[in-house]
């Protein structure tokens, strides 16, 4: 009888705590080559988080150029985790908008870059114009692809490997490294103000000899139909790019999903995150989690940090600040 | 109508000529127009029946879809009566700064698309001018569907608006003022005197507001936000669509656009051909 009781009242508790398995919803800003590996990571997420809580997740997506997006965030757009492509922009809006605090990069393992990648070239087919390193890219009749450093993460690596490639071939001598990166930019036609605004334009439209492209980027290009037309070439220097995630931390707490959205960005440095990261051409930055099959298709090759240029804050002001060199050197191709 | 009354110095003109020009509009009507609206019908079937099917019945295409027909059902009517509106108090009323405020009602006309969206961004952005105060009371209108919403009804202020104008300063005040001195109240006038003259004309600038509220793409995307299944609307459903390679489903959407179009053209037709009369601006009506 007591025991029946006891079960009595354990019905309500019991009722309510099936009724408290919330819906929650949570909005991931990234930038553009993120696409496919959140839209699987997403659903991972969810069955793991399913299988722990019992509360229901969705994650809602938006994506662009990384600067873009920062700048969207800062306007309002309310991200619970922001996962963009360089730190400098998670900063801008700690700048701008103090939605997190200025410590955010330690709050995660490996600087809060749970993958790295890095920037190869990509070309069309038994690369017709030879193009083998970042010297070639300056020969008359190359056109080169890229984005807007001014609104692309990614484009700002571009630049920042060949500018690091040809500090290191004309020993240092900043001149002729300003006239190269100059020679550069007259090759390239068209700024897309994405990375994934570029890829169309060297993929679909046919235009340029090469693309400077995210590592993963290409990896995808390759897998798509028609990816036989491209080939991968790797220069013999590029940078380790260490796209960071965060934590919105003012956006979390007034939509009250700060649990979730924390266990969102640890979930990418799981097993299970890891090899998404992997398997979507994202170079794990734990790479012990995944199997040496799926890590060869990463090349070895010397990678220089954003702290070989002085950290995201030097480099942000010195080339792509306003009136910053890129300010200088660029002038739209006629 | 105009060219009934230009036709005979046309054929004044040399054959030659006349049928030069005939032909590079053809040329440029098939090229610049016919062609790619084909190739949009045969890029969404590349793949099949199944597959523009599935596309046009995703998730995201269809809660697109809602959102652009949410979008039009809020802007379309309100933009309706702001025309009348609008249209009234120029050609009825007599004030300072007429022709100013005739100049505003177009400024959405001459104002770049993504300007405008910069514009709510500026006002309501959380760095905005109003930021904080909506922040305050946690209401959300740039990146959610009210900045959506309020660009739409900016780019599209003018199309009924524009409409009216010249077709009810010809009609002139007329008719009203007679419905007046035989005891008709101001109500009474307007159902029965002045929306019997203009229903055809605000038919049209209605038809002409529609299609392009549901097919804004530049100021809408400033304020979107791009949440997939939340804030795209379908003409930047298609964009995302078509930057993630599934060209086959992208077309499949902007077909859909493409139907928009041509059911706006064929009404626009059809109202051109019965009440053709009822819409141009005739000297000697009256």
């Amino acid at each position: 009888m007591k025991t029946l009781s006891k079960l009595l009242l354990a019905l309500p508790l019991l009722a309510a705590s099936v009724a408290q398995a919330r819906d929650i919803t949570l909005l991931n800003v990234s930038y553009d080559p993120t696409r496919e590996f959140y839209r699987e990571f997403n659903d991972a997420f969810a069955a793991d988080w399913k299988a722990k809580t019992g509360d229901s997740v969705t994650i809602q997506a938006s994506h662009g150029g990384s600067g873009k997006q920062a700048r969207s965030v800062i306007d309002g757009l309310k991200a619970d985790v922001v996962t963009l492509a360089l730190s400098g922009d998670i900063d801008a809006i700690v700048q701008n908008a103090r939605l997190l605090p200025p410590d955010w990069q330690s709050r995660l393992p490996n600087s809060s870059s749970p993958y790295t990648s890095t920037i190869v070239f990509l070309v069309r087919k038994g690369n017709p114009k030879g193009i083998r390193d970042w010297g070639d890219l300056t020969k008359p009749g190359i056109s080169v692809i890229t984005p807007n450093p001014k609104t692309s993460g990614g484009a700002r690596w571009n630049y920042l490997a060949a500018w690091g490639w040809a500090d290191r071939a004309f020993g240092g001598d900043r001149a002729k490294t300003i006239d190269y990166i100059t020679r550069l930019f007259q090759n390239v036609p068209i700024l897309d103000t994405g990375a994934r605004g570029s890829t169309t334009t060297f993929v679909n439209r046919r235009v340029g000899d090469v693309f400077l492209s995210w590592e993963n980027e290409a990896y995808l290009v390759l897998g798509n139909p028609g990816g036989d037309r491209f080939e991968i070439v790797v220069p013999s220097l590029s940078v380790l790019a260490e796209p960071p995630v965060a934590l919105v931390d003012r956006n979390v707490d007034a939509k009250g999903t700060r649990a979730a959205a924390q266990a969102y960005l640890e979930f990418l440095y799981t097993e299970q995150g890891q090899k998404l990261a992997a398997k979507h051409h994202y170079r794990p930055s734990k790479p012990e989690l995944v199997d040496a099959a799926s890590l060869a298709k990463f090349p070895k090759l010397e990678l220089l940090t954003i702290a070989d240029f002085g950290g995201w804050a030097v480099a942000q002001k010195e080339h792509f600040g306003d009136g910053g060199i890129f300010d200088q050197i660029f002038q739209p191709a006629k | 109508m105009l060219t009934e009354s230009h036709a005979d110095s046309a054929l004044s003109e040399p054959a030659w000529l006349r049928w030069t020009l005939i032909g590079i509009v053809v040329v440029a009507m098939l090229g610049l127009i016919a062609l790619p609206l084909a190739l949009v019908a045969v890029e969404a079937l590349a793949q099949g029946w199944v597959a523009y099917f599935s596309a046009i019945s995703d998730r995201d295409t269809v809660a697109a879809i809602k959102l652009t027909l949410l979008v039009a059902a809020i802007t379309v009517p309100l933009n309706a009566v702001f025309g009348i509106a609008a249209a009234w108090s120029i050609t009825k009323y007599e004030f300072p700064g007429k022709r100013l405020l005739l100049a505003l009602i177009d400024l959405p006309f001459a104002i770049s698309p993504v300007v405008a969206g910069l514009v709510f961004v500026l006002l309501f952005g959380a760095q905005g001018w109003f930021g904080d105060w909506l922040a305050e009371r946690d209401l959300q209108i740039i990146f959610a569907t009210p900045g959506i919403v309020l660009a739409t009804v900016f780019i599209t202020f003018p199309f009924v608006a524009r409409e009216l104008i010249p077709l009810m300063q010809a009609q002139g005040r007329d008719e009203e003022e007679a419905a007046v001195s035989l005891g008709a109240n101001g109500w009474t006038l307007f159902w029965r005197v002045t929306l019997p003259n203009i229903k055809w004309a605000l038919l049209y600038g209605v038809l002409l507001c529609n299609a392009r509220a549901m097919g804004e793409f530049g100021a809408v995307s400033v304020v979107s936000g791009h949440i997939r299944g939340l804030t795209n609307t379908l003409p930047l459903h298609v964009e995302i669509l078509h930057n993630e390679f599934s060209f086959a489903a992208a077309f499949a959407v902007a077909s859909l656009l493409t139907l928009l179009a041509l059911v706006t053209l064929l009404i626009k037709i059809w109202l051109e051909a019965r009440h053709g009369d009822a819409l141009a601006v005739r000297a000697g009506r009256h």
